[in-house]
């Protein structure tokens, strides 16, 4: 017979782990308790044992796959006594377990809670009036339950089987001293808890009757996974969305960057009228017809420039081996904003192209990366980043180190403003160029240094010839 | 000062039923009497206790040894299996806990950390109440009375005041038994152990104050805790310490025999500091390669508290291979036990949360026990309901 091995709760409440190697394979014979599998939890690598002795049926995940909690992860072909060496029945028993697990979620032992499709935890209907519809077994089911206690007398649409709003007891105090339905308010703590604050701004918020009679009549399918609040005419109040995907790796990488790095961000305000003024003639010139020229452009190009003085700026921290990795190469990255969230593609050797190579290059990268199909080539090996906020009309910021890099440049918008010129106050096209640094790696001097030169070269293209 | 130096001579702790004056000297070197390649030491002082113990004895608390680390095996791998929500290995400390318990008499009560399990094992908690609470199965695995074993303490060091409360009971009895708080090297740094060797100096209760120095408090490293040993922690209480190496099942049973002596007899408390190691994770949710030297477990490694034991009987021509042969073939029992009684336990019904709240009738609980039962019945099918609440 085939067993299943579900992945438990491996360390007091975790949800899901990843699965690191596999140590078996499929037909290999295991005794119980040999080692199967390397899993790495939020808290720990940890090694899985065999619950059975047996063959190996099928293993259902990829390394490097993260599986919830609660779901198979191998099936073993078992002699049907089920003895093997786990004893007179303990292998049946252990299937049957798990057969008990998927109907009635457990949480503490045994394979772990399976997760909820929706935000809160599934509970049973109460069957005061309707029949025993509300099986736990299908969780996704609709049902709508008449409650008993409702003080609005709203009738709720849920597509969760009748289970209470999360909230706590003395919220839920509150909520029935004021008279307030907790199937109608929207909860915004976590896991979608209504806190005392939703139930208050939920009363301060407007005509409950009203509210009540809307939610009345709400059609069902406008009533999604979360507790539903109050719908006025202009939708809901908020939106929950999962974290997931690249707002996720972002959110990832930002929070390890700015918690790794120490991070110093020091601003140069410049004068590039002298740069917009060479980048009009480019564009106006033959040679460069056909080609997109933006200030990215020439910025990205004295950038470059500016590293072959400055190469530590173009290093990275290895905190694994102890070592600073120098590169001796530029693999120039952009920050993106794409349509799937912020990405970061890079251009590779960018050190080595001509300003007509560098051009293409960006506005290929750029095409990429707003059609959203940026390769994870592209993605990785970034040496140095620059962010190009001034699109936006920002003048300054403290952007935050790509992770691995040691230097991002944000590029300002170019403004005309009174400036001085010559002695004199005249209105010029000036940029704020912000350079974070890792302290680790980079010193203030040669930060400092590094941007300094930079402004030179836009505010006077010509210096160039004094830095190559 | 937190290495292990062994062996470098004895300290003052007192032969049977004399030295009054020695006795109360505090901590001092290491006692160690066999050593890690299994050579026995003799030690002038600590000898004595241990004249009764025959070969067959040794060879009796090797079994034990072997076998509660099996156990300690099958619960990590249960754990892994989703079979318990939790587990704290006790890897390492097989001699402190075994030399100690096997010293205790039957009417000793124990007050013991939640790490103790081969403590519990010694004193005949069967094997699957050692995991019933891990499994989430009951708030406590035995009955504490049956076997006086308190019920494991989770909260660090809390034990060691209900110990000295037991004891000052004994005292007020007028009885000979002892009460014996075991804890770790983290607890020596929460008041309720200090404030336990508060009273136990001040009433000269006759409890005994087991510390497995396990160099670890989670993460946190006993020399970040202590500035001295902390067998000289107890000292400043007054009360008599010994420092003895707590992978030395003989130094820790002798260590305990004469700390029991002494309570028998009117001394008061004991502080004995088993110097060990904890060579597994905190639990089974731990992962202490973040926060520890791989050189370290290797050093402790070495100083294996089974393998030291094998030695001792090898050089003594006892490890026979019945003996082996007797030994795996218990642990593999127990082992198998352990494993069966976990996966086949009975789930708790909901009721049963009424049943251990007042040893008497009580008319409010039975009120609250009546209301429960109605509202499970409201589920319908009061034996589904009871199943389906039962697995929660």
């Amino acid at each position: 017979m085939i067993k299943e091995f579900r992945l438990p709760d491996l360390g007091e409440g975790l949800t899901e782990s990843e699965i690191v190697a596999w140590k078996v394979a499929v037909g290999d014979t295991v005794t119980l308790n040999q080692i199967i599998a390397e899993v790495e939890t939020a808290k720990a690598v940890v090694e899985l044992p065999s619950p059975f002795a047996g063959v190996v049926a099928a293993l259902h995940e990829q390394p490097g796959t993260v599986v919830e909690v609660g779901k198979p992860i191998v099936s073993f072909e078992i002699e049907d006594d089920g003895a093997g060496d786990s004893g007179g029945g303990a292998g049946t028993a252990v299937g049957a377990g798990a057969v008990a697990a998927a109907k009635r979620e457990p949480n503490l032992v045994g394979y772990g809670a399976v997760l909820e499709a929706s935000g809160r935890p599934a509970r049973r209907t109460r069957t005061f009036a309707a029949p025993a519809a509300a099986s736990p077994v299908a969780p996704a089911e609709p049902v709508a339950p008449v409650r008993a206690a409702e003080p609005l007398e709203s009738k709720v649409v849920e597509t969760a089987p009748g289970e209470r709003p999360r909230s706590t007891p003395p919220v839920r105090k509150l909520a029935k001293d004021l008279g307030v339905d907790l199937e109608a308010v929207t909860g915004t703590g976590e896991h979608g808890l209504i806190t005392r604050e939703d139930v208050l701004n939920f009363v301060g918020g407007g005509d409950l009757t009203a509210a009540a009679q809307e939610l009345a009549g709400a059609p069902a399918q406008s009533v999604g996974a979360q507790s539903v609040g109050r719908v006025p005419a202009g939708g809901e109040r908020e939106t929950r969305t999962p974290i997931k995907g690249v707002r996720k790796f972002t959110a990832a990488a930002m929070v390890a960057s700015a918690f790794t790095a120490p991070h110093v961000t020091e601003f140069l305000t410049v004068d590039v009228t002298p740069t917009m003024e060479l980048l009009a003639r480019l564009k106006a010139s033959r040679a460069f017809a056909g080609y997109k020229l933006t200030p990215l452009t020439l910025v990205s190009k004295a950038v470059l420039i500016a590293l072959r003085n400055h190469p530590t700026l173009n290093a990275r921290w290895d905190e694994a081996n102890q070592e600073i990795v120098q590169f001796n190469y530029v693999n120039l990255g952009i920050a993106a904003a794409t349509p799937r969230g912020l990405t970061v593609p890079n251009i590779k050797d960018a050190d080595r192209m001509s300003l007509m190579e560098l051009s293409t290059a960006l506005t290929e990268l750029t095409d990429t990366a707003r059609a959203g199909k940026t390769g994870t080539e592209a993605l990785s090996g970034g040496t140095i980043s620059i962010t190009n906020i001034g699109v936006f009309g920002i003048d300054a910021g403290t952007p935050i180190l790509n992770p691995g890099e040691a230097a991002i440049l944000a590029l300002g918008a170019v403004r005309k403003m009174p400036w001085e010129y010559q002695d004199e106050v005249a209105l010029r096209q000036v940029m704020t160029l912000s350079l974070s640094f890792d302290h680790r790696l980079v010193d203030g001097e040669q930060g400092s240094r590094f941007l300094q030169d930079l402004g030179t070269m836009l505010a006077d293209p010509g210096m160039v010839l004094a830095m190559v | 000062m937190f290495t292990d130096d062994a062996g470098k001579g004895g300290i003052s702790a007192g032969g049977p039923g004399n030295s009054e004056n020695s006795t109360r000297r505090t901590g001092g070197d290491l006692v160690q009497l066999i050593t890690p390649a299994g050579e026995r030491i003799s030690h002038p002082e600590f000898d004595p206790w241990l004249q009764d113990v025959s070969d067959e004895q040794l060879g009796s608390l090797y079994e034990d040894m072997v076998v509660i680390r099996r156990i300690d095996a099958e619960a990590t791998a249960l754990q892994r299996q989703g079979e318990l929500a939790l587990w704290p290995p006790l890897l390492g400390q097989e001699a402190s806990q075994i030399g100690s318990a096997r010293a205790l008499r039957d009417d000793d009560f124990v007050f013991p950390s939640y790490r103790d399990n081969g403590v519990a094992y010694c004193r005949g908690v069967k094997v699957e109440d050692l995991v019933r609470a891990w499994r989430g199965n009951a708030s406590a695995g035995w009955d504490p009375f049956t076997v006086n074993v308190a019920t494991q303490q989770i909260i660090i060091g809390a034990q060691s005041l209900h110990a000295t409360g037991y004891a000052m009971g004994i005292q007020n009895d007028g009885a000979d038994c002892v009460a014996v708080a075991y804890f770790g090297d983290g607890a020596t740094s929460e008041g309720d152990v200090n404030e336990a060797m508060v009273f136990a100096a001040s009433f000269q209760a006759p409890v005994v104050f087991i510390c497995q120095n396990n160099h670890w408090a989670i993460s946190e490293p006993v020399r970040l805790q202590s500035h001295i040993q902390l067998a000289d922690r107890a000292s400043g209480f007054g009360i008599p310490s010994m420092r003895v190496d707590g992978n030395d099942v003989l130094a820790v049973m002798a260590a305990t025999r004469i700390a029991l002596d002494r309570a028998r007899h009117g001394g008061g408390p004991t502080f004995i500091e088993a110097v060990t190691y904890r060579m597994g994770p905190h639990t089974t949710a731990d992962d202490p390669t973040r926060y520890r030297d791989a050189n370290e477990l290797e050093d402790w490694a070495a100083k294996d508290p089974i393998s030291r034991v094998k030695s001792l009987l090898d050089r003594k021509g006892l490890l026979t291979a019945d003996l082996e042969a007797a030994v795996a073939a218990k642990a593999d029992a127990v082992a198998k036990e352990l494993r069966a009684g976990t996966i086949n336990m009975p789930e708790p019904q909901p009721l049963d949360i009424f049943k251990h709240v007042y040893s008497t009738p009580n008319s409010w609980l039975d009120r609250q026990q009546d209301h429960y039962s109605r509202y499970l019945a409201s589920f319908g099918d009061p034996a589904e309901a009871a199943s389906e609440e039962g697995a929660r």
